[in-house]
């Protein structure tokens, strides 16, 4: 057993030593952007430099502001009504074998199905609001969410739930402090990739149809050939997706103290 | 010693019922088409207070055993009585301990030794009470609010203990729980176990791969021939109730028993 390399510093540490190499990677990338543009090799009309797309995102800051809140706010609800139902038909499909044969399968082919196909229809049902562009990022974060769910309820020691049967332990309390907790890891994993679908979600809802959010920004944009706008509002929708995964991550940390430092310890890597 | 538990043996001595009682005991299981025998008419009767070892090869059905006295299994034929009432689903009144500590990663050593008690609905302080008396019997001080992954194998083993004993179980069944522990460790467990069984006169049965683990602690040593498991021998250990560790080591009588439980498990020339 080694001991932890000190607490808040060691910490610090690690956070540096993990996230040097994105964010060098980040600024290579700005870097070979300004190049390519700053040398004329591509005309401004077709890639903007980053110095315009900036310039752009500071000028029409309110503009993309609000159509920012209108696609966060799709994206958050559907990932949350996601995991809600995800979560309880994972725990449905464990203790029932009969509901986890009928299910799978509609799972698998609701899956299966390119949302980007069935958007339009969704549009036609339910109109130019809010509803279908949440049920888009529903039914894209949904998967990840059961499947990780339905591991890690599955993914707890046996001898650990023999132990909890010796102790005279109800079937709700089993759950409740044995198998609900050690699914915890799988699940967040799922959740990971479950919020950064809701984002593409949200988005693909409202390209079939929206007169607000980001999807709107680019399609505008697009139609007006105003590319410095449309690389504008790819930035900001890519960091919704890194700002929600981040958040994710914290929350995990947070509630999983124990397995993050576990992890440490094992020497993984989280991506 | 021996005539004792002869008698009790006997159909209506009324004298004092066994702890655990195995009845011409045999377990099928079906797996895949072929049905394998686990156990195949195998009695034993266990006095309370008793400390029973279980030996024999790999597979031949020692946890099988185990599982039945707790009632996690029902056997194919014959009975399983614990103090006299028939096994019939699984008993609450037994403290398990396997070869993994089986600890809940997320929590520190004492609420694992707690779960014992929330699980029964047990009163909260008197829990406590109880837990931290035997976080001091087994040396664990200063290590109670420690994840699993922060202690050794040794301590881990420790807590699984503690969590096993916190309700004062009449019976203490153990699967190969110094399995995983290095030679020194063990060593210092298995002092520890005989201590505690001693203090606690509990009734227990050991799972064990080690000769010399199985005499040191017992008062008798079950050994079992291969698949199918039945009783090969049962081998009275003629040794004091308190045991020094290395003073037993030398004494005639451990020699003498194991000894035989190598011959019995046909490894006369393994070094143990
Ligand atoms: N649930 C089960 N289903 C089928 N076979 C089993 C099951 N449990 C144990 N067995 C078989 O029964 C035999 C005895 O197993 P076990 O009691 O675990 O042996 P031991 O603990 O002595 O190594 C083994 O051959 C094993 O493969
Ligand atoms: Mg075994």
């Amino acid at each position: 057993m080694s001991m932890n390399p000190g607490g808040s510093e060691g910490r610090l540490l690690t956070v540096l030593e993990r996230s040097w190499r994105p964010v060098a990677l980040l600024i290579a990338c700005f870097a070979v952007w300004w190049a390519i543009t700053s040398t004329r090799l591509v005309p401004p009309y077709l890639v903007p430099s980053p110095g315009t797309t900036l310039g752009v995102m500071t000028e029409k800051s309110s503009y993309l502001w609000q159509h920012t809140w209108v696609t966060t706010y799709e994206t958050v609800l559907g990932f949350v009504i996601a995991v809600v139902i995800g979560v309880l038909a994972a725990v449905v499909m464990v203790y029932s074998t009969t509901v986890e044969k009928t299910l799978y399968p509609v799972l698998l082919f609701a899956q299966v199905i390119p949302k980007i196909a069935i958007a339009p229809l969704f549009v036609v049902w339910l109109g130019f609001g809010l509803t279908p562009k949440v049920v888009v990022a529903v039914l894209i974060a949904f998967f990840p969410v059961v499947i990780s769910m339905v591991t890690g309820l599955k993914s707890v020691d046996p001898e650990m739930l023999q132990l909890a049967a010796t102790m005279g332990a109800s079937p709700l309390k089993t759950f409740a402090k044995i198998r609900f907790p050690a699914s915890l890891p799988h699940l967040f994993s799922g959740l990971k990739v479950a919020v950064t679908l809701a984002v593409t979600g949200a988005v693909v809802g409202e390209f079939v149809g929206a007169n607000e959010g980001l999807g709107f920004v680019i399609l505008q944009a697009n139609g007006n050939l105003d590319t410095p706008m449309l690389f504008a509002g790819l930035l900001v929708m890519s960091l919704i997706g890194v700002v929600l995964f981040v958040l994710v991550e914290i929350a995990e940390q947070l509630m999983l103290p124990w397995h993050a430092s576990r992890r440490g310890e094992a020497a993984t890597t989280t991506l | 010693m021996k005539g004792n538990l002869e008698a009790e043996r006997t159909p209506g001595a009324a004298t004092a019922v066994a702890a655990v009682e195995l009845d011409a005991v045999a377990v099928r299981f079906r797996a895949k088409k072929k049905e394998v025998t686990a156990l195949r008419d195998v009695s034993l009767s266990v006095a309370p207070g008793e400390f029973v070892s279980i030996v024999g090869p790999s597979g031949c059905g020692k946890s099988t055993l185990l599982k039945l006295v707790s009632g996690l299994l029902r056997p194919s034929a014959g009975g399983v009585r614990l103090f006299g009432e028939a096994v019939g689903g699984t008993r609450h009144d037994i403290g398990y301990v396997f070869q993994r500590a089986a600890l809940l990663e997320w929590r520190s050593a004492r609420r694992n030794i707690l779960l014992q008690a929330e699980m029964r609905g047990m009163p909260a302080a008197e829990a406590g009470r109880r837990a931290d008396e035997l976080i001091e019997m087994t040396g664990l001080t200063g290590f109670e609010d420690a994840l699993p992954h922060e202690l050794s194998g040794g301590m881990q083993q420790r807590v699984a203990l503690c969590r096993a004993l916190l309700h004062r179980p009449p019976v203490l069944l153990m699967d190969e729980p110094f399995g995983a522990l290095d030679a020194l460790t063990r060593e210092q467990m298995n002092v520890e176990l005989h201590r505690i069984w001693r203090e606690t006169g509990t009734t227990v049965l050991l799972v064990t791969h080690s000769i010399a683990e199985s005499v040191y602690l017992a008062n008798r040593v079950l050994v079992m021939t291969a698949r199918p498991g039945t009783v090969a021998e049962i081998i009275d250990v003629d040794l004091p109730g308190s045991r020094d560790y290395a003073e037993t080591m030398s004494q005639p009588p451990f020699a003498e028993a194991t000894g035989r439980i190598r011959d019995l498990l046909g490894a006369a020339t393994a070094t143990d």
